[in-house]
């Protein structure tokens, strides 16, 4: 069943091994606290890293909740409040999304998916990840200097961000700068590692879905981060040197600064969905034991999101003042993007029907994101439409729909993720009755606090604040549940990821029999990915490949879903 | 005793279909409707909804009927099928959402040209900023555009003498009054339209009333009645939001922006700000009275300062 073929490869350069160079680099655990050039080592300190983020914007959650369980402004002062949002949005977003699903599992998995044994440019690589400490500190610790941290949320609209105090203000600039700069070095190197790194005789069609959806991303990442660069460096201007380029009051435009903000942060929400979308593609073939559902469609439909991702932007600014005719093309290149994601998920649904699936951990955090993301999506292409968009945009039903968009997509992506993965990193397998209670809560808790925020939002409940009319008090405490159980939810996660990396079931190298290259070498890989040479895996979804494999151009329907026992 | 399976497919179809537009039209999110834009509003909103329902349900259906019908029973270590593609089942599930999505872009573009959303900013901007400056002027016709244009020009001058306004010095171009939702939609329900200026600042909407020179903390409108309401900031950007209204609009600084609506049902309700504006941003909130005809006027009468006001006090403070 396994088509890697190591007898019939073209002989490779063999690169010298990052471990190899003259001692300098240390082993053990050592090797994560250090400036490693080894692609996996980065993925993981990735990784690890955007956890450690990811509770602390977890705690900020749980601040915000806790305040919004009563109608009051009573638990934090209201400075701070705005704070803590702002911290929140942007340590979810700069520090624990987008590095984990790009940096994280990109940096482990993209070189073996293109048969390399390391990332095109291995230094740049442990230069982008050692970015994010320093600028997720610095961002932290603007919260403990004179004046606080920046309050004007992560959009930081000015004049708001003008006026608020500017220490906190230009911190966070400097952090955004920082973790930007880090992406763009990421999306540099993965184009590089995709075109140019794949191992003699495998085609770009052949490679698998995730470094499509990395290649896409990283194109992103390319094109729109650095406007975001120049419109923060010109807003740390307005506010250090009193220049007026946002400032009305100096003859400013501060619908400027909302186009080029979005014009990054739109792409953003892709740079944070795609990959996900890509690691499902990678595991939910191998758990229901069948080809990955439509292969090139959903390629197209990937770099169709990437061109249209680029051209939705002012749908963020509907309420501000947008011509009419900009209103109307916005509105409909929005609802366009459903069509290719539309397609992505039919295609999954597809690659489920009639498979053997095995529903564990991965599998239920994989499924549980289908149904999050398409009432996400639903609720985004209602949101594309300006007349519904003018009622309800900056309010509750906003904060529901991106978090079931980022959370309930891509972080139940991540955990199905690590629970797919960990085996690879560790060699060890997490505990399954753990992974599902883990599953269980997160589900539940999830909806229950997202869910009633889309009747606060239609209802009247604007964001960003820390008190509201008392008669929306019962969902906002139902909603404070649901982030509590979200919170206890981690609880069993962590203990199982610290208890099974030490005392595990031992994994073996491919416990989930699976064809994609990374599992074809030993568990955890060794430094050079692959004892010799790496496998060429033209086929890394061909389930069922040996048995009955059907030719589609003779194939009756009732042959291709009348009898999925067959 | 075998029922076909397409027949089954279809049937199941049909089920959901109905239990979408069941769901949009019986199940009310929204509050109540208070203007008349948003009965128009809340049509699109049910469409959108039972299309989403429909969707939501079916795919979530489907999902959970592989995860059962499909699971992997024990000791069961073999492939599914190996399908790896079906291009005619491609271009259905790509031509359908294009179509939904076509559908769904024209229809609500419509009902956004019916809310009076499609009015060219500029020509808009003219034509009401023009009342704010004569302020008994009337209707204009598009025809006299041009002194629109030229009044508008006045325009802040007219607020600065009741309410300094942040730009009072430097002459707004007319060119740049934008207009939020409206103008086109329910003009002239009521005969004339009422117009009153909307300072938005930290923490708070001032209303100032042009016809009666009077300043309001909350805001009273006759039901019925088409209000164009003349939007400023003072310092950062508010979002005047009235969800019973189902209107939104931001108030940007050195924007100067019109809103035109009009009420309907009597009755007191919230306005919200809505865009992030500082530590207080929550509390900023005040209340539209909308009254019947006869009470609006007695309350301007009431509260119009007897002088040539230079400083007036807000007469109103009823809170709801």
């Amino acid at each position: 069943m396994t088509l890697a073929t190591p007898s019939d490869f073209q002989p490779l350069g063999q690169p010298t091994p990052p471990s190899s160079s003259g001692g300098l680099q240390p082993e053990g655990w050592l090797r994560y606290l250090s400036f490693s050039l080894d692609h996996k080592v980065i993925g993981l300190q990735y990784l690890v890293c955007g956890f450690l983020f990811y509770f602390l914007g977890g705690a900020l959650a749980g601040v915000i909740r806790t305040e919004l369980a009563s109608p009051i402004s009573d638990f934090v002062s209201r400075e701070t409040y705005n704070q803590v949002l702002t911290l929140h949005g942007t340590v979810m977003i700069f520090l624990w999304i987008v590095p984990v699903v790009n940096g994280g599992f990109g940096n482990y998995l993209i070189p073996f998916y293109v048969g390399a044994r390391d990332m095109a440019f291995p230094r740049l690589n442990a230069v982008a990840f050692w970015l994010i400490p320093p600028a997720g500190l610095l961002l932290i610790s603007s919260y403990f200097l004179q004046g606080g941290a920046a309050q004007s949320g992560w959009t930081a609209y000015p004049p708001l961000s003008i006026t608020t105090p500017a220490l906190g203000q230009v911190l966070w600039i400097l952090s955004v700068l920082l973790l930007g700069g880090s992406s763009i070095f990421g999306g540099i190197n993965f184009i590089a590692t995709i075109l140019k790194l794949r191992r003699p005789g495998l085609e770009l069609m052949q490679l698998p879905m995730y470094c499509w959806a990395m290649l896409g991303t990283s194109i992103l990442v390319v094109l729109s981060t650095p406007v975001l660069a120049g419109t923060l460096i010109l807003l740390s201007f307005d506010i250090i040197a009193h220049t007026g380029f946002f400032n009305p009051a100096l003859g400013g435009n501060v619908v400027v600064y909302q186009h080029l903000f979005w014009f990054y942060s739109h792409p953003a929400v892709y740079i944070m969905v795609l990959p996900a979308f890509g690691l499902v593609s990678e595991i939910l073939p191998i758990h229901a034991r069948k080809p990955l559902f439509g292969y090139t469609t959903m390629v197209y439909s990937i770099m169709a999101i990437v061109v249209l991702g680029l051209v939705v932007w002012a749908h963020h600014m509907f309420t501000s003042g947008t011509p009419p005719w900009m209103r109307l093309f916005f509105t409909i290149a929005t609802a366009f993007i459903a069509v290719p994601t539309g397609i992505k998920f039919f295609n999954w649904l597809a690659t489920l029907w009639g498979g053997k699936i095995a529903l564990n951990s991965a599998m239920l955090f994989a499924c549980a994101f289908i149904v999050n993301f398409v009432l996400g999506g639903i609720t985004g292409v209602a949101l594309a439409q300006v007349p519904f968009d003018i009622h309800v945009h900056d309010t509750y039903f906003v904060v529901a729909h991106f978090h079931y968009i980022v959370y309930g997509g891509t972080v139940f992506v991540i955990f199905s993720a690590v629970y797919h993965w960990h085996p690879k990193f560790t060699g060890r397998m997490l505990n399954e009755h753990l992974g599902r209670l883990h599953f269980v809560l997160t589900f539940i808790g999830f909806n229950l606090c997202f869910a009633p925020q889309h009747w606060l939002g239609l209802n009247g409940m604007p964001r960003r604040v820390a008190e509201y009319d008392p008669s929306f008090a019962t969902w906002n405490q139902v909603s404070s549940v649901g982030a509590l159980l979200m919170a206890l939810s981690t609880l069993p996660f962590l203990v199982n990821v610290v208890a099974s990396a030490f005392r595990g079931e031992p994994a073996g190298d491919n416990p989930w029999n699976a064809l994609t290259p990374e599992w074809l070498t030993t568990s955890p890989p060794p430094v050079d990915n692959w004892a010799g040479e790496a496998p060429l895996v033209t086929h890394p979804y061909g389930y069922g490949a040996s048995e009955d494999r059907i030719d589609l151009r003779l194939a009756t329907g009732r042959q291709l879903w009348g009898d999925p026992e067959r | 005793m075998a029922i076909p399976s397409s027949l089954i497919t279809l049937l199941l179809g049909m089920a959901l279909v109905l239990a979408g537009l069941w769901i949009g039209q019986n199940v009310s999110l929204l509050p109540l409707d208070a203007s008349s834009n948003a009965p128009v509003y809340d049509s699109l909103f049910q469409v959108l909804f039972s299309i989403g329902a429909i969707l939501f349900l079916g795919i979530v259906g489907l999902l959970v009927f592989s995860l059962v019908r499909f699971r992997r029973r024990p000791g069961d270590l073999g492939d599914g099928a190996a399908i790896e593609g079906n291009l005619p089942l491609e271009i259905v599930w790509t031509a359908i959402p294009a179509v939904v999505v076509l559908f769904v872009g024209i229809y609500s573009y419509d009902i956004y040209e019916r809310m009076g959303g499609m009015a060219p900013l500029n020509d808009h901007g003219a034509l009401h900023a023009a009342p704010a400056a004569a302020q008994h002027h009337g209707h204009h016709s598009p025809a006299d555009a041009s002194t629109g244009v030229q009044l508008a020009a006045a325009s802040p001058a007219a607020h600065s003498g009741a309410i300094p306004a942040a730009d009072g010095d430097k002459p707004a171009d007319p060119a740049r009054v934008w207009g939020g939702i409206g103008v086109s939609g329910a003009a002239g329900a009521g005969g004339e339209a009422l117009t009153v200026d909307l300072t938005a600042m930290q923490f708070a909407f001032i209303f100032h009333y042009p016809q009666g020179n009077i300043i309001s903390g909350e805001l009273h409108v006759p039901a019925g009645r088409q209000v164009d309401l003349h939007m400023e900031a003072r310092d950062v950007i508010h979002a005047f939001w009235v969800p019973q209204f189902r209107l939104k609009q931001d108030v940007i600084p050195g924007q100067p922006t019109v809103l035109t609506f009009t009420p309907t049902r009597p009755g007191s309700y919230p306005i919200v700000c809505a865009e992030l504006c500082g530590p207080y941003h929550g509390g900023m909130r005040s209340t539209v009275v909308v009254e019947e005809p006869d009470a609006f006027d007695s309350w301007l009468a009431k509260n119009t300062p007897p002088a040539p006001a230079t400083v007036a006090d807000s007469g109103s403070t009823p809170t709801a």
